[in-house]
């Protein structure tokens, strides 16, 4: 039964992968059959803002009751999150060429906004990486992404709706449920976003474990 | 918390040297960046690179801000004063002194460039608000990287990806006043964002401070 979820999330990604793929889909200019993007390049966003969720409820946690426990699920979500923002930025930077024209641009808030999000987990894992005392590595640490988690928020989804933006949704662009995700592409996107969801929570099961076991060797 | 506030600005006037060290260095980066463009700057530039200047002025002189907390002076700040006193009289004293550090960067700014900006209370109130956000955020920061051993590179590694919100609405916002847009067109929906991002990077400091303190 515990391991249901694990089951699920692969049978929905696998469903996603052929569906998404021979799926019906509005034809649209400019973006055509890059459509089907939505189904892989948005979901794993939802992954990755979930796993800092994840990452920032374990250190609210470590914070309020200190636990080593709590403190490396915070830093193995927040690990988990990190790499998934690498698939993220490939398949939007994949789709921007064939769709904006160009691999990468500054005009958009919300690139600006994933690369700092990048450097400040890279910051996070840097700071823990510079202190030795395990407590203390725990209280800064959490201290430290707990701000930079609503930084990160404000970052890319606060400043992109109130500038101009190339994204959907943004800036006055239009969102894309509003016209063209269609029923057809609702039975796959949701299914993408649950699938993506629960495979992100499973790997941080199987790296919080291999953490552990890591700990438990030390001792 | 007077008495803490009193104490920070005392300190800073006895030792003249790091004042001094400081207009140094506003001077020398101004003198340096200027002479890179050489002195030709159109209003867009200018404004970036004002914003530039006064981020990393902030940076580097907020970083040592927490490590004479060391040692005695740290454990009876302890016992005698609440963490939400010490880091309260540390924002105050730290935006203080960033506002007088941006005022001072402008005017020499002015001085060895010129000054570009059109609509100056629009600036002036601009440059207030950023001081302050970057007090708040800056603050935490500063006492992350003292308990974490300290050393500058961590403090700027640490601070410039949680103020670039900050930093990039300022930008925004006195790019209208150097333009010398009436008080009819400013963008007041950027003020509020930078008003209520002041409110949060302070509440989160005020809330997060006393997980720091404890040793």
């Amino acid at each position: 039964m515990k391991h249901l979820y694990k089951l699920l999330s692969v049978l929905l990604i696998l469903y996603t992968l052929v569906y998404g793929m021979l799926g019906s889909v509005p034809r649209l200019d400019i973006l055509n059959e890059t459509i089907r993007n939505v189904y892989y390049h948005v979901p794993i966003w939802f992954a990755m803002i979930f796993m800092m969720t994840v990452s920032l409820y374990f250190s609210l946690k470590t914070l309020l009751n200190y636990n080593h426990l709590n403190d490396s699920k915070a830093f193995d979500a927040s690990v988990i999150g990190f790499f998934f923002s690498i698939p993220g930025i490939a398949t939007g930077s994949l789709w921007a060429r064939y769709t904006w024209g160009t691999w990468w641009t500054f005009q958009d808030p919300k690139l600006n906004g994933v690369a700092v999000s990048i450097l400040i987990y890279l910051a996070y894992f840097i700071l823990r990486a510079s202190v030795d005392d395990e407590q203390k590595r725990a209280r800064l640490s959490a201290v430290y992404n707990i701000f930079a988690f609503v930084m990160m928020n404000v970052f890319i989804m606060v400043l992109p709706r109130i500038t101009d933006s190339l994204h959907p949704g943004n800036g006055g662009n239009p969102a894309f449920g509003k016209y063209d995700l269609d029923n057809n592409m609702r039975m796959v996107f949701y299914p993408a976003v649950i699938g993506w969801v629960l495979f992100s929570y499973w790997l941080f099961e199987l790296r919080n474990r291999l953490t552990l076991l890591k700990h438990e060797i030390n001792e | 918390m007077k008495e803490l506030i009193k104490k920070e600005f005392l300190l800073e006037f006895r030792q003249r040297s790091t004042m001094g060290g400081v207009l140094v260095y506003i001077a020398g980066t101004i003198f340096t960046s200027v002479l890179c463009f050489k002195g030709k700057m159109d209003k867009p530039t200018w404004n970036a690179l004002f914003w530039i200047i006064t981020l990393f002025t902030s940076v580097s002189l907020s970083g040592k801000s927490f490590l004479k907390e060391v040692g005695g002076s740290a454990l009876f700040n302890y016992i005698y004063y609440r963490p939400q006193q010490f880091i309260v009289s540390k924002v105050i004293y730290n935006m203080v002194f960033m506002l007088a550090l941006s005022l001072i960067t402008f005017c020499f700014y002015s001085f060895f460039v010129k000054n570009e900006v059109e609509n100056t209370p629009l600036f002036l109130i601009v440059l207030t608000l950023a001081s302050t956000g970057l007090a708040g955020s800056l603050s935490l920061m500063s006492a992350i990287s003292a308990k974490a051993g300290g050393n500058f590179a961590l403090m700027s590694i640490l601070s410039f990806p949680v103020v670039l919100p900050l930093i990039i609405v300022a930008i925004k916002l006195s790019k209208q006043a150097v333009d010398g847009i009436e008080w009819a067109g400013v963008d007041t929906g950027l003020l509020w964002i930078l008003g209520a991002l002041n409110v949060l990077t302070l509440a989160l400091s005020f809330l997060l401070f006393p997980y720091l303190w404890r040793e």
